[in-house]
This record gives C-alpha cells, structure tokens and sequence, in this order.
C-alpha cells in the first residue's frame, strides 16, 4: 500500500471515470433532419454518429426542396433515452441543420422503406416465389426463365419477413432503401 | 477581398504562416497597413496564439495558414478551441480548385480533416460566395456557443475577381441560438434560491464567453444571496478570488472546500458550466442530495452527463439578468438561518488548509514559487497569466488569485501540452503594454519553444515562468500513485540550458535554484522589458494535491502534504 491507500499498480483508479452509469435500457427512434443541401452536410451527420459513438440502423438522404436547397435525412437509431436526447441536441448543433424531429415521439407516423430482391430458381419453388410475393404485394420488375427481381414496399419488419421466405427459395441479391417516415395526419414535420 | 472581408469584421491583427496556396493572400497582406499580421514559427502556435488573443480581448482570434501540412498543422489549435469554445476563425489555403482531389503537392482534405474540430467550416469554391462566407464564418464564430471555424480557399478563388460583398449586406444565418432563457424555469429557479438551505454556484467558462456583463451580474446575484461560488478552471476570474464568498477552484486538484461543498449542498446552480470528467469525479455519487438548475446556450450540454432538474437553454448574461430581476421583484428572499449553518461548515472545511505546504530552505517548492510570484505580481491589474498543461498548471489555478474574466488563459478541455507560450504572444498583442506571464513546466514549454522567435521578433515582452522539475510531473505522480513508481519514460534527460537557450534566441534568461533569490528573481523578470525565460529548479518529486481520484466521489478527496517523499512512513497523506 502506499502512503495514499491505493495499492501499488491497482488499475481501479484510471485517469477516467470507468463505471457506466446510465440505464441500459435500448429504444429506437426515428429522427428526420432537415438541412441545407451544401457539401459535406451528410459527413457531419455520420462523422456525428461516429465520432460519438452513435448507433445508425438506417439512414436515407435525398433533396426535397430543389428550389430551397433542402435535403432530408431519416435516421433509425437505437440508444437509451439520454443517449437519443443528446443524438437530437448533437444534430441540432451542426450549423446547416434546420430541424431535427423525433417521429416515434411526436406523435403517429408512418414509416416505409423499399426493397428489391433477386430470387434465382426454378420449377416448383419460382411458383411458390411467384405465389409469396403476391401475398406481400410485391411486384415482379424483372423477370428471365430462371430469376426475378421483386419490388417491395412496407415496414422494416415486412421486408424482414419477405427475404426470410425468399432465403430458400434462391435469394440471391438483396438492396434495400432505408427508411423514409412522416409524422400522420395534416400537420408538417418541416 | 479576403482582406477587406476581414477590416470589415474589425480585425487587426491575424496570426499565421506563408506557404504556395496562400501567396495571394500574403500579397495582398503585404500592400495595406490596416491589419498587422505576427508571423509565427509553427502552425500550431498560430492557432494558441488566436486563441490567446480572443479569450483576453473578447474578439475572434483570427489564423492565416497554407494548405497542407499548414492545415494539418493547424488540428490541434482547432481541437483546443472547440474544447473550450474560443472563437477563432482559420483561413487555409487550398490547391486550385481544378486539382483537388489529385493528390497535388501540398493538397490535403482540409474540410474532411477538420470537420470533428471544428464548429462549422466551408471550403470556397466560388469567389462570388467568398466574401459572404467570411463574414458568415464570423457570425458562427462567435454567436450562441463559440467555437472555431475554418475557411479552406482554393488558390484559383483567391486570384479569380469579383463583387465584394459588404458585411451589412450579407445574408442573415438561420443560425440563431436562443438567447434568453425559459421565464418559467428561471421563476422555478428563483423559488428555490428563495428556499435552499445549502445552495452553491458552479461557475464555468460559459460566464467569461458571455462577456463581461455576465461577470458583472454573477457577481451582484452572489452578494446580493450571500450564497458561496466555485468555478471550473475555465471560468476562473468571473468572481474575484479575493471575494469572501469565493471557495476557490473546484474539481480533481479542486479545493477541499469547493468540492466539499458540491458535494453537500441541497442547491446547485450550474452557470455556464458543462459538469466536465474532472469536476464530477464518480457520477453515480455526484452531489445526491442536491436539485440541479443548468444554465447553458448549447442544448446539447443539458443532460449530457448529469441529470437536471431545472435546464435552462440561454446566454449567461441574459439569464442572469432575468434571474435577478425575478428575484428582486419577489423581495429578495433567502433562507437566512439556512445560509448561516451552511457557511459555519463550510468554514470548518475551509480550517483543513488544504492548500498548505511546507516550504523548503533548500528547494523550491513549485507552490512557493507560485505564491511569490502571486504576491509580487497581484496589485497589477494589467496582469494576464497563461498556462502550459500539467502540475505547474493546477499549482497556478490553486495558488493564484484571479479578479477579473478574461485574465487567464489556460487550455482546459483538451489539455494541450504546448499552449501557454503561443497564448502568451496572442495575450501580449491584445494587451501590448500588459505584464503576461505563462506558467509552464519545462516539458509543456520545449513543445512550441520554436515560438520564442516570435517573441523576440515582435518585441512581445512575454515572461515563461517554467517550473523545471525534469520530469512530466503529472505523469509521474499518476505512475507513483496508480502504476507501482514504475516511472516509464517520464523525465527528461537533456534539457536544454533554459538561460542559453534565451540568450540563443536574443532574450533574457534568468535561472534560480534558491529560495532565498526567488523574490528578486521574479522582480528582475517583472522589470526587464522583453521577453524572458525564467528557469525556476524546483523539488522534482512534488505532487499535487489535493486530488480526486478518478471514480471516487468528491467527498473521497486525498490532500498531500508536503512531498510525497516525506509522506512515506508518516500519515502525511489521508483518505478522507
């Protein structure tokens, strides 16, 4: 011991705090950003999430204002509740963003996404393909003898669901949009 | 036009470094008088030196660098300023726009390499939008929470012509960061001034950001409550360490009654403040038994390490002066009886002397030379003190008194070895006629010595007052107290003569090894009128104290007393 009543080469006392202190208790938020349309306003907003140790499950970027330079960007992100409270104080910091809107906590909203997925296969199981996708509301976008291409739309989960039934029938290619989301009813978010 | 952008934003001085992507510029500088540019000898010392020169004068500190390694050079100044939210505004040079992106010589992404470090930064690609973007850049600079902001300019864009945009005629920013702060949460705040029993002020740097106004109302509301103030290292000077409500700095090397006080108060009014790791110490037993207000302009501060119970989003100055006025208009009420028993512990605390050493007749204590050069150099009002990072530089905070905002200059949130000096230039061309001392440690100091060329070029008269134990002393003392004495790599061999090493450059240098010379010693670098290097010997295995250690609450505190070496055998050192 020294003299100070910390054992000699103890690692207990760092230079930093060690223990974790928040709740780990994980939600997921959907977050639209309004921002100006400028170079580099999509590499704050992942550099953001990097750099702090954000999560990103889905991020979808495209301009909505041509005439205002405007873009939008939906963000699905998963944190305990401070950890999503400072990811929305954090986005509202970056000097080109208008707006940053907490969709799962401002009230319904509905949320889509897009896929497209190619299934290459043959005989009994390009039907029962065929007869799934039409359960789902997918649209078949390219075809030859031995593949298609479906187009779908819905919720992340139904997208989910959709490529585990295609899985054994010859899933082979799968792109998918990220989320785009607005907030129901006749109010805007922006 | 860059040129005129910048007389038009009221710059006058600009720190910076030529290269190839900036001639333009340069030739520019080169044909007008209105605005003196200090070349420095590194890139990184032109940055310390902007921020120097903004936190003592309160404008924007401004930077002229080259592409490249101009730019790189430039990162940690950058990363430094947004830690402490310095205002200061960095133009690089850039290879013309048609080679970007061909690894031409001197090209690096500049923008990409300084997004994280900076508050917001653009690279121009088009001269029409040139002017527009440098008074913007002012604007970001300095409005809501201060920080850096980079410029990056193509060398085809600075010689390209084109209309000048005037300042009154720029475009007006969405940026617009809320001012005033929420009349419910400041009336709720009021209340509880009304009724703590044990409140506190928990100052920060925000208060000196926000002027000196804010100073100015901070210190009325404090005597006018009779409630006791600590501060943050960054925030040191809003209250005058001379005030009897003052309990000193607070934190890891804070006073024991500060950070007693934190501890145990039932109020915490945090103003401008950002409950940064040093100053919380263990979270989880941060002050839990007190409601917390916040008083912050940067939303992202709220709740971001610690829980509040009344956040209140504004510029200091502006809720200070709400609070205030409330407070007045419900009849200045406080909870008298409270307050006496609060203060009857807090001067209990206070008897511990936790500041208190032995000086030596042989060595030099670092506290007692630091107290000498307090009391030698404390009547001057024009007295500004920088600091290196390190012992030397939680020594400086504990034992020197500070009056008034915007005096010391210390680099706090990064902990950037190397800063005192270069901020000591940028301090004295502020203030030219102004005594600027930099505290600094030898191993600190020798990180951007290169800028005692500038020092002697300019005819700053900077004083480096360097604590030399030959060691990185606060390296050693964690390795002493947490890593078994195993002392890896943490002294240096091979200093250099600090006295030829001045008189190498054409300043002075004065070396003092006794205690019983420190007093005239200090006084011969007070007087002499130029720049000089002060090697102060002193005991070499001192620590500081007193100390948090990290994780442990505040009321974990360990205080030293005299040496370590000393304290081995004895009970010396207690876990109280």
């Amino acid at each position: 011991m020294s003299p100070l009543h910390i054992k000699k080469g103890s690692t207990k006392h760092s230079a930093y705090n060690l223990r974790p202190t928040f709740s780990d208790v994980q939600e997921t938020h959907t977050i639209a950003v309004l921002v100006d349309n400028e170079a580099g306003v999509l590499a704050r907003v992942i550099g953001l999430f990097s750099g702090r140790g954000y999560n990103i499950d889905s991020l979808t970027v495209a301009e909505v204002d041509h005439e205002g330079h405007r873009s939008r960007i939906t963000i699905v992100t998963t944190g305990t509740p401070q950890v999503i409270e400072q990811i929305k104080a954090q986005l509202g910091r970056i000097v080109p963003v208008h707006e940053v809107h907490d969709l799962t906590v401002e009230g319904p909203s509905v949320e889509r996404e897009l896929a497209l997925l190619k299934v290459a296969n043959q005989g009994e199981k390009r039907v029962e393909a065929l007869r799934l996708a039409d359960i789902f509301r997918a649209n078949v976008v390219d075809s030859t003898l031995e593949s298609f291409v479906f187009q779908i739309t819905g919720t992340p989960d139904k997208i989910d669901a959709f490529a585990d039934l295609m899985r054994p029938l010859g899933l082979v290619e799968l792109a998918r949009t990220g989320v785009a989301a607005l907030s129901r009813g006749v109010g805007s978010t922006a | 036009m860059v040129v005129q952008a910048l007389k038009d934003q009221g710059v006058d001085v600009v720190f910076g470094y030529p290269g190839g992507a900036v001639l333009p510029i340069y030739d520019e500088i080169f044909q007008q008088n209105d605005i003196r540019h200090i070349l420095v000898r590194h890139e990184q010392g032109a940055v310390h030196a902007a921020e120097g020169y903004a936190r003592a004068t309160g404008k924007p500190g401004v930077v002229l660098v080259t592409s490249g390694p101009g730019a790189t050079n430039a990162v940690t100044g950058l990363t430094d300023a947004l830690m402490d939210s310095i205002p200061i505004v960095v133009l690089t040079g850039q290879v013309p726009t048609f080679m970007i992106g061909s690894d031409a010589f001197q090209e690096a992404d500049t923008v990409g390499i300084t997004r994280p470090c900076t508050k917001h930064n653009w690279l121009v690609k088009d001269t029409a939008r040139l002017s527009g973007i440098i008074h913007e850049a002012f604007h970001v600079a300095t409005s809501g929470r201060p920080g850096p902001v980079l410029i990056d300019i193509p060398k085809d864009v600075q010689f390209a012509t084109d209309d000048y945009t005037p300042k009154t005629k720029a475009t007006v920013s969405h940026y617009q960061p809320q001012l005033k702060g929420d009349m419910d949460t400041i009336t709720e705040l009021v209340e509880a001034i009304e009724r703590a029993e044990r409140p506190i002020f928990y100052t920060g740097g925000g208060v000196i950001n926000s002027g000196p106004a804010a100073s100015q109302l901070l210190r009325e509301l404090v005597e006018a409550t009779g409630f006791p103030i600590t501060s943050t290292l960054m925030g040191l000077g809003a209250y005058p360490a001379s005030g009897d409500k003052w309990l000193g700095m607070l934190g890891m090397h804070g006073l024991y009654e500060a950070n007693l006080a934190m501890h145990d108060c039932d109020l915490m009014i945090n103003v401008g403040a950002r409950f940064d790791d040093r100053i919380t110490g263990r979270i989880d037993a941060f002050s839990p038994k007190s409601k917390k207000a916040h008083i912050d302009i940067d939303p992202s501060s709220i709740n971001k390490v610690i829980k509040t119970d009344m956040p209140i989003i504004g510029d200091v100055g502006h809720v200070l002066e709400d609070v205030l006025k409330v407070w007045k208009a419900r009849g200045r009420k406080v909870n008298r009886e409270g307050l006496a028993k609060w203060w009857a512990r807090i001067e209990e605390w206070r008897a511990v002397d936790c500041l208190g050493f032995k000086p030596s007749p042989k060595t030099i204590k670092p506290q007692h030379a630091l107290a000498r050069l307090e009391a030698l150099t404390k009547d001057r009002k024009d007295r500004f003190i920088c600091t290196e990072v390190g012992q030397h530089q939680m020594w400086a905070a504990q034992y020197m008194g500070f009056e008034d905002p915007n005096h010391w200059m210390t680099s706090g949130g990064l902990g950037t070895m190397g800063y005192g000096f270069p901020a000591s230039i940028g301090v004295q061309m502020g203030h030219p006629d102004a005594l600027v001392i930099n505290v600094a440690g030898e191993a600190s100091w020798l990180m951007n010595m290169q800028e005692m060329g500038t020092a002697v070029q300019y005819r700053l008269p900077v004083k480096q007052f360097i604590l030399n134990n030959e060691r990185l002393g606060m390296v050693r003392q964690w390795q002493e107290l947490l890593h078994g004495e195993r002392y890896s790599h943490s002294w240096s061999e091979a200093l250099p003569d600090f006295v030829k090493l001045a008189e190498a450059f054409g300043a002075k240098g004065i070396l003092c090894t006794d205690p019983a010379d420190l007093d005239d010693a200090i006084m011969e670098m007070v007087n002499h009128d130029g720049p000089v290097i002060f090697d102060c010997l002193v005991e070499k295995h001192e620590n500081c104290f007193p100390m948090i250690p990290s994780g442990e609450p505040h009321n974990k505190m360990l205080l030293g007393e005299a040496s370590t070496k000393d304290a081995i055998g004895s009970k010396g050192a207690v876990l109280v």
